[in-house]
Order: C-alpha cells, then sequence, then structure tokens
C-alpha cells in the first residue's frame, strides 16, 4: 500500500514538472519573439533618437527639400541624396521589370517543367551573389561602355533631349547604376513574378482555351489580371531592395551631391551617402544626426513598400 | 463571321502569339546571358590573379602599393564574421521558430503578426544594420571589433534564419504534431522531439542562406568591423573581410592591387556557390527523412 502510493505521488509530480517545464519554455519562446519587436522598434527609436538634435536647427520638411548639403556650413538639405535615390531605383526597375515580366511569363506559362527546373536554381544562386561582385562587374564592364558607347551614341542620337546630354566625362553615372541594380534584382523578380503566376489555378487557364484562346490570349486576358496585384507587389518588393542597395551603387555612380539632370549625370544616393560619410562625420556638429535623418528618411521609405508588398503577397501565395 | 474574317483573325492571333513568345525568349535569353556574362567577366579576371600566396597569407609591407602578402586576413575575417553572426543569429532564432511552429496555431493572428514583421525586418537595407549595429556599438562601449561585426550580422540574418526555417517547418504535416499532442506530450515535448526532427533541411537551408548573406555583405560590417591587415586574435580586435577587400583594393590605382581584387572576388564567389550547393545536395539528403 505504501508503495501505491509512493508510486502515484511521483507521477503527480513528474507531470507537474513537465507541465512548468512547458511553461517555462513557452515563456522563454514568447519572450525571444517579443525581441523581434523589440529589435524593429530599437533601430527606429535609435534612428529617431540620434537625429534629434538636427530637427533644432533643420525643420524636417526643409531637411527633404534643401538643395544644397554643406555640412561644414550647417546646410544640411537632402533633395541631391533624394533624388539620387529615386533616379538610380527608377532606373533599375525600368530596366529590369519588362526584362523580368516577360521571362516569368515565359518560364510560368510556356517553358518546359525541365527549362524551369533549371533556371530556378540558378536565379537562386545568382540573387545570393553579393553586391560588391555585381559592383565590381559594374566598374569594369557597364562604367566604360556607358563613357565610351552609351553617352556620345545618345547625345549625338538626341541632341536636344537634355534627358540624353551631360558633361559628365565619365561612365560614372545614373545609367551604370540603374543597369547594375536592374541586374541585382531581376534574378529576385523573375523568380518571385514565376511563383506569383503560378499560383493562379489551372483551371482559369483551362476554361480560357476551352473557349478558344490563344496561350498568349490566355496570359493576356486571364493570367496576368489574376496576378496582377502579386506582380506589383513583387514590383514594389523589388524596388524596396534596390532603394536600400548600398556597395553596387555607391561603386558605378559617381558620388557628386548635386542636382541630376541627365542620365549620364553622376548622383548621390542616400545608402552611398552614409557609407562614405562615417569616418569623418563625428568632427562636423550635427553631421551626425543628418547623416541619421537620412538613414531614418530611407527606413521609412522601405518600411512602407516592404508593408505594402508582403500584406499584398501573403494573400496572393498563401 | 464570314470565314475571311475568321482567317484573318487566326493570322492576328497567330502572329500576336508568335511576336509576343520571341520577346519573351529574348528577355530570358538577354538576361541569362548578361547574367552568365557576370561569371564570365569574374573567371577571366580572376582566374589569373589567384595563386596560392594570395589565399594563404596576410597582406605584408606595402601590400596595396603593389607589395607581397595574400587576403588571409578577408577571409579567416569574413568566415569568423559570418559564421559568428549565424551562430548567434541561430541562438536567438530558434525558440522563435519553435513558439510560431508549436505554440500558435499556423493561421493565428499573432503568427501572422510575427511574420509580417520578420519580413519588414528581412527588408531593412543592411546599410540601416550598419548604422544600426554602429550605434549599439558605441552605446555598448565597443570600438570597430569582431564582436560589433558579429552583433550586426546576428541582427542582420535573424529574419533570414527564422523565416527560412518556418517555411520548413510549416510543410510538417498538422496531424503529426496533434498525434503527438494527444498521446499526452506537452508542446515542449511535441517541439523538441518531433518538430525539431522535422527541422533539419529547414535549419540546414536557413543557416547556409543566413551564411552566405553574411559574407556577402559590405554596408553593415563597413563602420563595426573596421578594416585591418591583421587576421584577429579575439573579439574585440577590428577584422576585415572579403566584400571590404574587394571594394578597397578595387579602388586603388594600382593595376596589381587591382588584380587581387578581381581574385578576391572570385574567391568570395566560390565560396557562395559552394555554400549554395552543399545546401541543395544537404537538403536532398535529408529530405527522405521527413515526414510529410
Amino acid at each position: 500500500m505504501n508503495v501505491a502510493a509512493g508510486w502515484s505521488k511521483r507521477v503527480k509530480s513528474r507531470a507537474q514538472t513537465r507541465k512548468q517545464r512547458n511553461r517555462a519554455a513557452q515563456r522563454l519562446f514568447a519572450g525571444s519573439a517579443a525581441l523581434i519587436f523589440l529589435v524593429f522598434f530599437a533601430i527606429v527609436t535609435m534612428l529617431v533618437q540620434c537625429s534629434l538634435p538636427l530637427w533644432q536647427s533643420v525643420s524636417p520638411p526643409q531637411f527633404i527639400t534643401g538643395r544644397v548639403w554643406k555640412p561644414d556650413q550647417g546646410l544640411f538639405g537632402l533633395l541631391p541624396f533624394i533624388l539620387g535615390t529615386f533616379w538610380t531605383t527608377g532606373l533599375g526597375i525600368a530596366f529590369a521589370l519588362p526584362l523580368s515580366l516577360l521571362s516569368a511569363v515565359y518560364l510560368a506559362e510556356y517553358a518546359r517543367p525541365l527549362t524551369r527546373a533549371v533556371i530556378k536554381p540558378v536565379l537562386d544562386i545568382l540573387a545570393g551573389i553579393p553586391s560588391v561582385i555585381y559592383g565590381m562587374w559594374g566598374v569594369l564592364v557597364v562604367v566604360p561602355a556607358v563613357q565610351s558607347i552609351f553617352a556620345p551614341s545618345f547625345s549625338r542620337a538626341f541632341p536636344h533631349a537634355g534627358l540624353f546630354q551631360s558633361g559628365n566625362p565619365t561612365g560614372f553615372s545614373i545609367i551604370s547604376a540603374g543597369i547594375v541594380l536592374a541586374l541585382m534584382i531581376a534574378p529576385i523578380l523573375i523568380a518571385l513574378m514565376v511563383e506569383i503566376l503560378l499560383a493562379v489555378p489551372l483551371a482559369l487557364r483551362e476554361a480560357s482555351m476551352a473557349v478558344g484562346a490563344s496561350r498568349w490570349q490566355t496570359v493576356k486576358y486571364v493570367v496576368l489580371p489574376k496576378a496582377a496585384s502579386g506582380l506589383i507587389a513583387a514590383l514594389i518588393l523589388g524596388t524596396s531592395r534596390a532603394l536600400g542597395e548600398t556597395m553596387a551603387v555607391l561603386m558605378v555612380v559617381g558620388n557628386v551631391a548635386t542636382l541630376p539632370r541627365s542620365l549620364f549625370d553622376p548622383a548621390y544616393p542616400i545608402p552611398a551617402l552614409i557609407a562614405n560619410n562615417y569616418g569623418e562625420m563625428m568632427s562636423i556638429p550635427l553631421y551626425d544626426s543628418a547623416i541619421m535623418g537620412a538613414a531614418l528618411f530611407l527606413l521609412v521609405i522601405v518600411l512602407f513598400f516592404n508593408i505594402l508588398s508582403s500584406l499584398v503577397l501573403r494573400r496572393m501565395l498563401k | 463571321m464570314n470565314p475571311k474574317r475568321r482567317t484573318r483573325r487566326r493570322l492576328a492571333q497567330f502572329f500576336e502569339e508568335a511576336f509576343w513568345l520571341t520577346l519573351m525568349r529574348l528577355a530570358l535569353l538577354s538576361v541569362v546571358i548578361v547574367l552568365g556574362w557576370i561569371l564570365a567577366t569574374l573567371l577571366l579576371k580572376g582566374l589569373p590573379a589567384i595563386n596560392w600566396e594570395l589565399i594563404s597569407q596576410p597582406p605584408q609591407g606595402g601590400y596595396y602599393l603593389g607589395g607581397k602578402g595574400g587576403i588571409l586576413n578577408a577571409l579567416l575575417g569574413s568566415i569568423y564574421l559570418a559564421g559568428g553572426g549565424t551562430l548567434l543569429g541561430l541562438i536567438f532564432s530558434l525558440p522563435v521558430v519553435f513558439y510560431l511552429a508549436t505554440y500558435l496555431h499556423h493561421q493565428s493572428r499573432q503568427a501572422a503578426l510575427i511574420r509580417l514583421m520578420l519580413d519588414v525586418l528581412w527588408g531593412i537595407p543592411s546599410i540601416v544594420y550598419g548604422v544600426f549595429g554602429f550605434l549599439i556599438m558605441l552605446s555598448l562601449g565597443l570600438r570597430a571589433s569582431l564582436l560589433a561585426g558579429i552583433i550586426t550580422l546576428a541582427f542582420l540574418e535573424l529574419p533570414i534564419l527564422i523565416r527560412g526555417m518556418d517555411e520548413f517547418i510549416r510543410t510538417t504535416p498538422e496531424e503529426v504534431v496533434q498525434s503527438s499532442l494527444a498521446v499526452g506530450a506537452t508542446p515542449l515535448e511535441t517541439t523538441l522531439k518531433v518538430v525539431s526532427r522535422q527541422t533539419l533541411p529547414g535549419l540546414i537551408t536557413a543557416v547556409l542562406l543566413a551564411f552566405g548573406r553574411g559574407i556577402g555583405d559590405a554596408a553593415s560590417v563597413l563602420f563595426t568591423a573596421g578594416y585591418t591587415d591583421h587576421i584577429p586574435t579575439s573579439l574585440f580586435e577590428p577584422a576585415a573581410s572579403l566584400p571590404l577587400a574587394v571594394f578597397f583594393q578595387l579602388g586603388t590605382p594600382f593595376p596589381a592591387v587591382q588584380q587581387r581584387a578581381y581574385a578576391s572576388a572570385l574567391v568570395l564567389t566560390i565560396i557562395i556557390l559552394f555554400i549554395s550547393l552543399l545546401g541543395r545536395w544537404l537538403v536532398s539528403h535529408f529530405n527522405k527523412f521527413l515526414l510529410r
């Protein structure tokens, strides 16, 4: 009898320890999940806090629309950098979008499964190649090509279009950065777009073809409209990648803080500004908080794009 | 519809199809060609410049003017940085993955919120992580060092690790988890004894993906890890890294040093290709042990 009592007691306590352990683990796991949110808020608050001193001498609208960036005179106008960021990103997207969309439609709708099976890992590997490598290729191939071929021929072919005229003698320019960015985001865009197109139900295609539509008509009237929001989300994701891209752009864009007027002018995007000025910014008052303000601006834009694309993509793919 | 119009329509349809198909083929072909061109340039420029001295020795005196030495400092520095960052990130990401897998229901609002937050963190540019790491470094009283670089990379890799494992773990059949719970296992036991076995291929993929991202990222270690010609011997010394070695050597006006930039870039790419292929092989190897 004694033995039986001891046994039942032991069972009870063992179940209790298991429960306690489970509860402790749950608390630990939930705590580390909360850490994710903490990281996010830490990034935002630290940037806000470090940019605070700047707002006492320059108001945020002034900061964003100011055209002159002369830290030693206390002039902090971010506009050249904002325009540099948007020009390079916009151009990169303009190059990458048609190529990626056409390639993705081909891979999803026309290609044999074998082709798709070969291309997919290649795209994954290319998406993993470091940005420095793309930047190096830009310096070796794109910049000389822009300098000796694109810039002269475009300015001769369109003598009255200001977009193609530039006094920049080097190939380090917005268009070089656009080309390099397009190549960097194309693998990501294609992979994502193929996935989105394949998520369109097969039955829709069958229905379209059953009433006599050709393959392209099916793509045009059924698949693309159905996948449109996902494709746009993919594009936004690619844009936010391009906005924050640092090294590859920094290496080919020229880094001159002027308002760009032509595709062949140099520019100075925000990530390059941050990367280039970390060394000396401590010696000039307000310089560090101006850089933090620039980082904050970049972060806010990227966050907006990111949240938008994740919300849409989640609905499309799940 | 009269037959003539129908024929004309068919013809238009045919040409439209052919036109777009050609355009699509050209698009894909040009993407593949240009990306192949990148790899070809890398090989053509890098292969002649690569030699044993380059990858087995740190830089010697006058290295950046074309003197003797190699990039061992950057090679080891990169491996330390990415390895440390991945390890630190893994320690913090595993509990989150387990929490998502067993404690929260697949479609719960809380899980969706955590995943959204991770996607957002994944999309934050590495330069912003670099700034964040730099601020943390200052507030901890550190200087640019291996430790600061590792911490920054851990933040950068955290969302990649969690999302990578999470995507894999989600393919675990709901029944497996339910049966484990049904026979009386606590969620913790289910996690450690059932779910964790399902995690292995996902863990490998995520770790290699994160390591590859970490080893290739320059913007985040630019201010946090610093750059040095010495091989770091403690966590508090600065460390060089391969992407920065490529960047700095390419920026010098000496062709002999630029050659080394090409070689460094090739070494970096080979490491990343190796990691990627290893990941693929390991996943296909371990996939057969999974329940699905």
